[in-house]
């Protein structure tokens, strides 16, 4: 990040699209590093919280589900955990909005690329503008994850009838559990639309499990991102040994 | 007088429970086949214009329930605690009410607790299969085998009635003594009180009684003198007699209109279908979605393209007409 920055402040300055840590290493293929390693483990504490927290509060919303609260150790332990796992997705999100909220801005393309969302769909990237680092379909689901997750912590706080009993009235607390429920049927569809995205565009799941992409895949999905990395590298072309 | 219930007998097989599983007519989070005949609907009926609080009944549910409520402080008013806990299922609420047509001081005293609800709204909330049931007798009772001490009885219940345990982390109410009743017995607080303010039996027995001391109420001057029964939960097993039923939430707040909440309503009815569907939808459009579009894969001419701007070899232009929306 340093030296980027540093050479920035001399040239132009860092697109917002571009992250700490994002890089182009030429070669056959192209490798394009898009999460760090600190990001991808916030990314899957974040991930994980988020599928055990819809386990155990799917097995409190429907009683057809209920049998989900043996995952957990029973019944008692899935009312005591649930809001718990809820915490530590609350801190681990707010880990990845702080990293990711620049880059995920709206940006002018944005609205073409909704225009064309058949084309999206249908896979004719070529039809579609340059995109920086995320589309606004990711944007979608990053702003769609951060506001329903201040709307599930409040709501749920309020619910959190061990520790936060005294600090609601019943009606208060009645909205809550509406909201609460609403609000989750609201984010694992979101998360729905995330894991779809990520098994439907190949190539993808290696930019949060192994850190990079191909330069194909940048290219293809992201190019406006991909030609930012390649201006702003440093030394540009051609690489030398050192870097 | 209201003919008392005689004393249990000694007899080898009096202590058999007259209802159990079989009567159970919901059960909360699961699905039950209502039992083919229905138990005679039994009733507690509480008149508060007899009632001169002792508190015998409050003391009489701590004894049989074997429950010891933590020392509390004196607040200056005889409502004592304060509120119902998960250890005190009944308790006398006193209200100094100025009469303003009288405009004499009246203290109202009323006996707080399950209302036994005919359309209970703890049972409706409930997440936990078997943690509520509710006999065909009328009584609802918490299982707390099942109970996950997640509280949201306490969300349904339109007359803030259960308590959640700190130390078992499960709900607490009256039983209408459902062990007592089930042997023949009246409830422990019924057996207690001195003045029979608090009676039991069936529940049109009670209705009967009801309205002798309502007719007799008003002969003395008492005019909204009625019976609250709240057809907004169905009826209730525990009924009042008030002397101004017209204004019920002058007895301590006692609803005048009570009901399950709409957002409860709403939470355990459209939401969880159209949730579950608007999810089921979301994950087979998806499915179909694959399925039909097929993967979206990166091409050779892609990775080619992107070795070249890596390169600095300027890659092929882009088909022309493509150029709008593009950012310069």
């Amino acid at each position: 990040m340093s030296a980027g920055n540093l050479k920035s402040r001399h040239q132009q300055p860092t697109p917002d699209d571009v992250e700490p840590g994002d890089s182009v290493r030429p070669g056959h293929p192209v490798q394009v590093s898009r999460y760090t390693v600190a990001a991808r483990i916030n990314h899957w504490v974040t991930a994980l919280s988020l599928i055990l927290l819809a386990l155990s509060g799917m097995a409190l919303f429907t009683p057809s589900l209920f049998f989900l609260t043996g995952l957990f150790g029973g019944g008692q332990w899935t009312r005591a955990l649930h809001p718990w796992i809820g915490v530590v997705l609350f801190f681990s999100f707010a880990g990845l909005f702080l990293r990711f909220w620049k880059a995920n801005l709206p940006a002018r393309e944005d609205g073409t690329w909704l225009a064309r969302i058949s084309d999206v769909l249908r896979g004719r990237e070529e039809r579609l503008p340059e995109i920086g680092k995320y589309n606004a379909g990711q944007k979608f689901v990053f702003w769609g994850m951060s506001g329903l997750i201040i709307v599930l912590i409040a709501s749920g706080i309020a619910m959190w009838d061990q520790y936060f009993y005294a600090f609601t009235s019943i009606e208060q607390k009645r909205v809550a559990v509406l909201v609460h429920a609403v609000a989750a049927v609201c984010i694992i569809c979101v998360w729905i639309i995330h894991v779809y995205a990520a098994i439907w565009v190949k190539g993808t799941i290696g930019a949060m499990t192994r850190g990079k992409v191909t330069g194909g895949w940048a290219w293809r999905h992201h190019r406006k991102w991909l030609r930012e990395l390649v201006g702003t590298r440093p030394g540009k072309r051609p690489p030398t040994p050192a870097e | 007088m209201f003919p008392p219930i005689p004393n249990p007998s000694v007899a080898s097989d009096a202590a058999t429970p007259r209802f159990g599983e079989k009567d159970i007519l919901r059960r909360s989070a699961s699905e039950v086949t209502p039992p083919a005949q229905r138990l005679t609907e039994v009733a507690k009926l509480i008149d508060v214009s007899k009632c001169i609080g002792c508190k015998a009944c409050q003391a009489a549910c701590l004894e049989w329930n074997n429950l010891t409520e933590e020392i509390g402080f004196n607040h200056g008013v005889y409502t004592n605690p304060m509120d119902l806990t998960p250890d005190t299922f009944t308790l006398m609420r006193f209200t100094e009410w100025v009469n303003p047509e009288t405009e004499n001081l009246e203290w109202l005293i009323r006996k707080d607790g399950c209302m036994h609800c005919e359309d209970p709204g703890c049972l409706k909330a409930c997440p936990a299969p078997g943690a509520i049931v509710q006999y065909s007798n009328g009584i609802v009772d918490f299982q707390h085998d099942n109970c996950i001490g997640c509280g949201y009885c306490i969300k349904g219940c339109p007359f803030n009635i259960p308590r959640i345990s700190k130390v078992d982390h499960t709900a607490y109410k009256c039983t209408l003594c459902s062990d007592r009743v089930a042997v023949g017995q009246g409830p422990a607080c019924q057996k207690a009180c001195p003045t029979q303010a608090i009676v039991f039996g069936t529940k049109d027995e009670m209705k009967d009684w009801a309205e002798l001391r309502i007719t007799d109420l008003k002969s003395r001057g008492f005019a909204n003198a009625g019976l609250y029964d709240p057809p907004g939960v169905g009826g209730t097993h525990v009924m009042y007699v008030l002397h101004h039923a017209d204004t019920p939430s002058i007895y301590a707040g006692l609803p005048d209109n009570p009901r399950i909440s709409p957002l409860v309503d709403a939470w355990k009815g459209v939401t969880k279908y159209v949730g579950l569907a608007v999810m089921g939808f979301a994950a087979a459009a998806g499915f179909l979605h694959y399925v039909v579009a097929g993967p979206n894969k990166v091409s050779e001419e892609d990775e080619e393209n992107a070795e070249r701007l890596a390169d600095g070899t300027p890659p092929p232009a882009p088909p022309a007409g493509l150029q709008e929306g593009r950012t310069p």
